[in-house]
């Protein structure tokens, strides 16, 4: 242990001051997204239960549901459910052997980044018209 | 007797015991959530909103019943196998263990509840 390398190894990024690259920022959202979708798949299954339980019960989880607040959740969930969908199907890929390269990690980070938010406009979209 | 030798039991299996066993469900559940989030999105979209009427007989028809609870089941096997790598990671000793369990009864609590909600709605009749 005495000739132990001690001044010119690798060091872990400092957190605080370190700016993560792009695909740390999608690959860290994943998680959340995942976990957070949680909040989104309850509210709906109480939903559900609700509807097969009596009137008061479907008019108060209905009536969250159609809330601002309701509306923030789905609407949250939807964008979390896609953007953990597209993130999902890049992993696929990368199991494939594919994309793995970084600057194709660098850009198809931001097509999921970009391609969630456009996805749930678009569900929005298409609840609202439909 | 076992008539496999222990190299053979335990080539493969890695520090997890389990292999790649793991690993293996989450892309197969991956590929079958693909497939099933956008149409799940567009059950539920249909139904929010409805009456109390509408939504069991929303459900209750075909479709949109299987869908939803094929999305719940394997979304929610998805969620289980997927929180135990969360947990593994910044969890640890038996607090990991609890909150393991936790994440599993959790999971399968919501799947019961939505199967249930869901077969109800399947076998109701709404007078017309």
């Amino acid at each position: 242990m005495a000739d132990v390398n001690r001044g010119n190894r690798p060091l872990s990024p400092h957190l605080q001051v370190y700016r993560l690259p792009i695909p740390a920022v999608a690959s860290i959202m994943t998680r959340i997204t995942g976990h957070a979708l949680v909040a989104g798949i309850v509210l709906l299954v109480w939903w559900l239960v609700a509807a097969v339980s009596s009137p008061q019960a479907f008019a108060a989880a209905d009536w969250i549901v159609r809330s601002w607040l309701g509306f923030i959740i789905l609407t949250g969930s939807a964008w979390a459910l896609w953007f953990h969908t597209l993130s999902g199907i890049r992993h696929l890929f990368y199991d494939a052997g594919m994309g793995l390269e970084i600057e194709n990690a660098k850009r198809n980070s931001w097509i999921i980044i970009i391609g969630s938010v456009a996805l749930t406009l678009l569900s929005l979209i298409i609840f609202f018209i439909g | 007797m076992r008539y496999i030798t222990p190299r053979k039991a335990a080539s493969g299996l890695g520090s997890s015991r389990s292999g790649t066993g793991h690993h293996w469900h989450m892309t197969v559940s991956s590929y079958a959530l693909v497939i099933l989030t956008p149409l799940f999105l567009i059950a539920v979209g249909q139904a929010i909103g409805l009456p109390q009427e509408g939504v069991i007989a929303h459900f209750g028809r075909p479709v949109p019943g299987i869908i939803t609870a094929l999305f719940v089941i394997v979304g929610m096997i998805h969620f289980i196998k997927g929180t135990r790598i969360m947990l593994d990671d910044y969890v640890h000793g038996e607090a990991n263990k609890l909150a393991v369990i936790a994440a599993t009864i959790f999971g399968w609590a919501v799947i019961a509840a939505a199967i249930f909600a869901l077969a109800k709605m399947a076998f109701t009749i709404i007078a017309i």
